[in-house]
């Protein structure tokens, strides 16, 4: 707590981690739980002897959660550099 | 360690880690020829038992630790990536190892609500909660609702719902470690539990987290290494490629070949055949909320460097739990496939009937296991083929019984697949040892969330706030003692009802502690009040349901008083315990006064990761 930073920039800072945090509730929303609702339709769609809708649920959606996780970090840490907030 | 090594502990962990892999790796080899010149079977299994364990206490010998903040938090040391695979180990518990495909291998599509669900809430965890209580730099959760809700009231109910949650979760983790002990050392399984609770108590109690951190790593390794071999394995005899999770989509339109000819009446990969859609997806939304709430998991990311550190190894942890979950569908297709070859390769003249004479071994060797209902045929328990064949001819099949007579445990799915497909008996070693690292792992992790709350946030921070460091790590260790011995003898009772209330601990999780979390970092206006109160609400909204619903207020089942409210099943109670916290935390906060300036300025600090952690520990 060496220097406090000015009121508009904890703001500035804070009002991008919030967009970022929406945007990534969004997307674990969107893969778990929305897209799932259409698993019998998806099941019609077979690629390499998976049906589409299970394969989401079983693989898709994990890959999708593990990469949000690194993008969602990187972003983060991109928002911390950027209003000088970031770890030395 | 004989190596010359620069530098300590945590500058040398890829080449002490790569020689723990390689010694691994070379140990399976031996036992793999041990098995080829006929060693016998019972050696190979109690050398696994004896090696892992030797190798967990090692560890956790040279961890041993006289630092508070080595025996809380690791001393913050610990790299993202193997924090991930130590936060692996610590989630992936028994049933998982044990019972994720198996639940699969029955429900088929809506299984996958346990695979979505348990992977999900990690999503969670980075985006709203890891980054900001690593930020704060408590030692335990209730901590972190102390100091932002004013003092002893929440920091009491935080460790009330803590208590609830992991005491359940830890006996069942016991209790798990005691069955695979018993199965794989032949011995019984009353003794069998302190076989577990050895393996527990020498990972954690003279190194408390910077030990059980070390071997968790040492854990993953092992559990993962068993869990892939045998699925690589069916993979590459079946399809020729050793990649399971790409080849398995064949095994799945084999099923539907084979389910076409066997009439079986719910299809494998046809969703809501068991759960309904609306049980479906509550069931994932409690996994979720309560993975992203559960104590052990959360403090696995107090022990990172930085705050930085702390979001990317919810990346890596998330990374190294999928690469079980993802195996986890293979294995149950695979397994479905051969079993139902077995019917098929009976053929069309013989009516997909299998033949009493063609009964394999393994089906006996399992369903004879005495205090288990591993195999029924035709409702029986199948001890003898004698017995299976009186009890099918009774049902009217004379020469042999159809698939749909044929019931399998969840659990032993896993465990069993390697003696089911043929595989040696170093492979059905391998997989007994990753079972049992994957229950001790979490037992341990879980050990650590109760008796850290005990002794840090009742007895240093509530009790006796003067104790010196010496006295605090006694206090620690008694209690650790205490509260694992009470987990082994309520273990040894085989208690039912406890073990299926394991479940309940996501809601409860959920309930309990996602709220006064969350909207502590990110509603700076959430007051003392709000926050205790939510917190409370929460978490009786959703024991009243659980007690309620499964036992009705007679606390008997099945008397006929049970509630249900729009036909919620009880493993998802937490859908109604975290509204009302979030709703009860909003409403009482804007009728009470606004926090102090302090805390405001409290909560601004928490959410810039700049100027390293905000609580000063006393050493």
């Amino acid at each position: 707590m060496t220097e406090k930073l000015p009121p508009e920039v904890a703001e500035a800072h804070w009002s991008k981690t919030r967009n970022l945090m929406w945007v990534s509730l969004a997307i674990w929303a969107f893969f778990g739980f929305f897209i799932h609702f259409f698993v019998t339709a998806l099941n019609n769609v077979v690629i390499l002897g998976f049906p589409l809708g299970y394969y989401m649920a079983a693989q898709g959606s994990l890959i999708v959660f593990v990469i949000l996780i690194f993008w969602f970090a990187s972003r983060q840490n991109a928002i911390d550099e950027e209003f000088g907030v970031a770890e030395d | 360690m004989a190596l010359s090594m620069k530098g300590d502990f945590t500058d040398n962990l890829g080449k002490i880690y790569g020689i723990y892999v390689g010694g691994f790796a070379a140990f399976v080899v031996l036992m793999a020829i041990f098995s080829m010149i006929g060693v016998p079977d019972r050696f190979i299994l109690w050398s696994y038992m004896a090696a892992t364990i030797g190798i967990y206490a090692f560890i956790g010998i040279m961890s041993r630790t006289a630092q508070v903040s080595e025996y809380y938090v690791a001393g913050r040391s610990v790299p993202a990536i193997y924090n991930g695979m130590a936060t692996g180990a610590d989630w992936m518990s028994g049933a998982s190892f044990v019972g994720m495909a198996g639940t699969l291998f029955v429900l088929g599509y809506d299984g996958l609500a346990f695979v979505l669900g348990w992977t999900g809430g990690y999503v969670l965890v980075a985006v709203l909660l890891a980054p900001y209580l690593r930020k704060f730099g408590a030692y335990t959760v209730p901590d972190f609702l102390g100091t932002r809700y004013g003092g002893n009231m929440a920091r009491l109910v935080g460790i009330v719902v803590l208590f609830c949650c992991s005491f359940t979760y830890i006996t069942a983790q016991v209790y798990a470690s005691g069955i695979i002990a018993s199965q794989f050392l032949g011995i019984d399984f009353r003794y069998a539990v302190f076989a577990g609770l050895a393996g527990i108590l020498v990972c954690s109690m003279l190194g408390g987290m910077k030990a059980v951190t070390w071997t968790q790593v040492a854990q993953y390794i092992v559990l993962i290494v068993a869990y892939l071999l045998p699925a690589i394995w069916m993979s590459t005899v079946q399809f020729g490629i050793p990649v399971p999770q790409l080849t398995y989509g064949g095994a799945l339109s084999q099923i539907a070949e084979y389910e076409r000819l066997l009439e079986v009446a719910k299809p494998y990969v046809v969703p809501f055949q068991t759960y309904s859609a609306m049980d479906y997806f509550f069931l994932i939304f409690c996994l979720m909320v309560g993975t992203a709430s559960l104590p052990h998991i959360l403090m696995r990311f107090f022990t990172t460097p930085t705050v930085r550190e702390a979001r990317k190894s919810v990346g890596w942890s998330l990374f190294f739990i999928f690469l079980l979950y993802f195996t986890a569908p293979a294995y149950a297709a695979f397994s479905k496939f051969n079993l139902m070859g077995l019917f098929v390769g009976a053929g069309a003249e013989a009516n997909y009937q299998l033949a009493f004479s063609a009964i394999p071994q393994w089906m006996i060797q399992w369903g004879s296991i005495a205090g288990h209902q591993l195999v029924t045929i035709c409702g029986v328990k199948a001890e003898t083929v004698a017995a299976i064949q009186a009890a099918c001819e009774a049902k009217g099949f004379a020469t042999g019984f159809p698939y749909s007579e044929l019931a399998l445990n969840n659990d032993m799915i896993v465990l069993s697949t390697p003696s089911i497909a043929g595989m040696p008996i170093w492979v059905v070693g391998l997989v007994g040892a990753g079972g049992f690292a994957a229950a001790l792992s979490t037992a341990d992790g879980l050990l650590l969330a109760i008796a850290n709350a005990l002794s840090h946030d009742v007895y240093y921070k509530m009790i006796d706030p003067k104790a010196d460091a010496k006295r605090r790590l006694l206090v620690a260790k008694i209690l650790l003692v205490v509260v694992a011995l009470a987990a082994a003898f309520l273990a040894r009772t085989k208690p039912s009802d406890i073990l299926s209330m394991v479940a309940w601990a996501f809601s409860i999780a959920a309930a309990g502690l996602f709220a006064p979390l969350v909207m502590g970092v990110w509603w700076k206006r959430t007051t003392t009040m709000g926050g205790i109160l939510g917190m409370a609400a929460g978490f009786l909204t959703t024991m009243y349901y659980l007690i309620g619903n499964v036992y009705g207020f007679d606390f008997v089942k099945g008397t006929g008083d049970e509630i249900s409210w729009f036909g919620v099943a009880s493993i998802s109670a937490g859908v109604f315990g975290v509204p009302v916290a979030f709703l009860v935390t909003y409403v009482v906060s804007l009728i009470t006064p606004e926090p102090s300036q302090e805390m405001q300025d409290f909560v601004d600090r928490l959410r810039l990761p700049k100027g390293g952690t905000m609580m000063v520990q006393g050493h």
